[in-house]
């Protein structure tokens, strides 16, 4: 029975979640839960990202903008016209996906370098507004956003809400809530790769002659994912808006557009658990070199160069093939 | 009988080369077709005009009395034309019989609201796509293979994966581009009752070949091309009788 479930499609995401469960037991203090749950919420930005990059074999070198974009959607929409978080977040992501598709028509068309450019490009551009347009977005200076609210009901870090009648803290609330959405991302992610969607996009990787000569239309399916993937981005940056309470135009930056690149890659491109690894160590690499002071950037920088280089798949798919491994020599060991 | 595949005063130049130059013929439903002659005679060429993925100068290609001139590859599939490549064109990021559950593409549609819940209709097809995919890995004989990574099959077994492939898709025509290039004996063997097993079942037949025992064992009908323009077109038998077939072969 164990093997049975050991080989089924859903063992990561159920193995996730006993993580996701079992956390709390090591958050000693409301820092520790802010980390994770801005950990939660990058992961499922990634993962989404993911699947432009990892299995469509595509580039994306602004996904910030996109990121960017949820977030002052949902800061003007709640902060200055007073919308409720559910429609101001959807919304968003509609305009976003619309923004993405009509974006990604042209550049999509290009490949490799020049596609890395473009992206680059588009996530200047988006940032670039965010910083100028002072009356709608507050320029460099950012802008406070409301708590997150549905119906009346309100979910600030700094409340107190009950819970199946355990009292818990508004940081508390917020992990679970961004540990839910991230399942949820989690899930919806495996379903489409495991599809006839999923096999379209990786072949766009694959082969795109193959793909179009069996009657895949290649320019459609890039579209697709790069409308998903900035969906996936723009619905992560409006909880990180809410979850933050405060943002400014570094939330759609370059240096977060890389970052995100950087944990897909890091962690292990197509692999969906591998880009929330990867999340999680760049998110957490920071906390543990600030004892290097000064060196901390340069031990960053030395970590992710040999991690590259000694591990090109990246974390996760290296360490499961380590694992297998050892684990068939001790098989054949027995046998 | 009505041609299937037409191909009218066809012509494709790169800069001042003409690849191919004034080629016509049409293949019958049902037929083997194949395609001969010596490297650089302008064959692959053919076959990646008629499979859209280049656009000729000059000429027209009809499909089942449509022109083909302004389809993609893909709306070519979805008319029932597929093909295979000299060049392999395998998703090594994928198992095998991925691969071939790839060529049901056009016969599993599902929504983006289906795929994301993962609804049951989508597991049924799903499960109904892979059954036929691992029949058809059987049929091509690759049955062994079928969780297998691509990247880690041998030379022969990806070729009739890539036959599975197309297979799956359900063509009214397929174009095989040199399926027996880089096979020993035994698996060329093996293709030439593949092909014949394809033909009999209803499926036409566009073959680019070098080996000529196995084109001239199995084709209805052959097309010599030499430099690019046409040397001859016949049956077996009249084209091993052809003075200038003999001519451009055999160097007299």
């Amino acid at each position: 029975m164990l093997n049975t479930f050991m080989q089924s499609r859903l063992r990561g995401l159920v193995i996730l979640a006993l993580i996701l469960i079992i956390l709390p037991a090591f958050l000693g203090n409301p820092f520790h839960y802010e980390l994770v749950t801005q950990m939660a919420i990058i992961a499922a930005t990634v993962v989404g990202l993911n699947l432009l990059v990892g299995f469509a074999g595509q580039i994306s070198l602004g996904h910030a903008g996109f990121f960017g974009l949820g977030a002052y959607f949902t800061g003007i929409a709640t902060g200055t016209y007073g919308w409720s978080s559910v429609p101001a977040l959807v919304v968003g992501a509609v305009v976003v996906g619309f923004i993405a598709w009509i974006v990604g028509r042209p550049i999509l068309r290009l490949k490799g370098h020049y596609l890395s450019m473009a992206t680059l490009a588009v996530g200047f551009i988006i940032a670039i507004i965010l910083n100028n347009e002072r009356a709608l977005t507050g320029g460099p200076d950012g802008m406070p956003v409301p708590a997150f609210e549905v119906f009346g009901w309100e979910l600030s870090a700094f409340g107190s809400y009950s819970l199946l009648g355990i009292e818990i803290e508004g940081f508390q609330a917020w992990y679970i809530f961004a540990s839910v959405v991230l399942l949820v991302a989690v899930w919806f992610a495996l379903n489409l790769i495991e599809s006839p969607i999923g096999r379209a996009l990786r072949s766009v990787h694959g082969s795109e002659v193959a793909a179009s000569v069996v009657g895949v239309n290649t320019a459609k399916y890039k579209s697709l994912v790069f409308v998903i993937s900035a969906i996936y981005a723009s619905l992560m940056g409006s909880l990180y808006a809410h979850f933050q309470g405060f943002i400014t135009p570094a939330v759609a930056s370059f240096e977060f557009s890389i970052l995100f690149i950087t944990m897909v890659v890091l962690g292990g491109m197509g692999s969906t658990f591998g880009v929330i690894l990867g999340a999680v160590v760049l998110k957490l690499l920071p906390q543990v070199l600030a004892d290097f002071q000064e060196l901390e950037h340069v031990m960053f920088g030395l970590i992710l160069m040999l991690t590259m280089i000694f591990m090109p798949k990246g974390l996760l798919p290296t360490l499961t093939a380590f694992v297998s491994k050892k684990m068939r020599k001790k098989a054949g060991g027995e046998a | 009988m009505t041609a299937l595949v037409e191909v009218k005063g066809l012509d494709k130049a790169f800069g001042g080369v003409h690849a191919v130059e004034g080629v016509s013929f049409s293949v019958e439903a049902g037929q083997v077709y194949s395609v001969i002659g010596p490297n650089g005679a302008g064959k692959t060429t053919l076959f990646n005009l008629i499979t859209g993925l280049y656009t000729p100068t000059k000429g027209e290609i009809l499909l089942n009395g449509e022109s083909t001139l302004k389809l993609e590859p893909n709306e070519l599939a979805e008319r029932g034309m597929c093909r295979t490549f000299q060049q392999m064109q395998i998703c090594m990021n994928m198992t095998a019989i991925e691969n071939v559950m790839l060529g049901r593409h056009l016969q599993l549609k599902s929504s983006l609201f289906t795929t994301l819940f993962r609804l049951p209709s989508l597991r049924r097809n799903e499960a109904a796509a892979r059954k036929r995919a691992a029949e058809l890995m059987e049929y091509v004989g690759c049955g062994d293979y079928l969780d297998t990574e691509a990247s880690a099959m041998s030379y022969g077994a990806l070729k009739r994966l890539e036959i599975a492939r197309a297979l799956a898709a359900e063509p009214k025509v397929i174009l095989l581009d040199e399926p027996a290039a880089g096979l020993n004996a035994v698996e060329t063997a093996a293709l030439e009752d593949l092909i014949r097993k394809i033909a009999d079942q209803g499926t036409t037949v566009m073959l680019v070949e070098h080996d000529m025992k196995l084109v001239m064992g199995i084709s209805d009908r052959l097309l010599v091309l030499n430099y690019g323009r046409v040397l001859a077109e016949g049956t077996p038998e009249e084209i091993r009788q052809n003075p200038d077939v003999i001519a451009a072969y055999l160097g007299g």
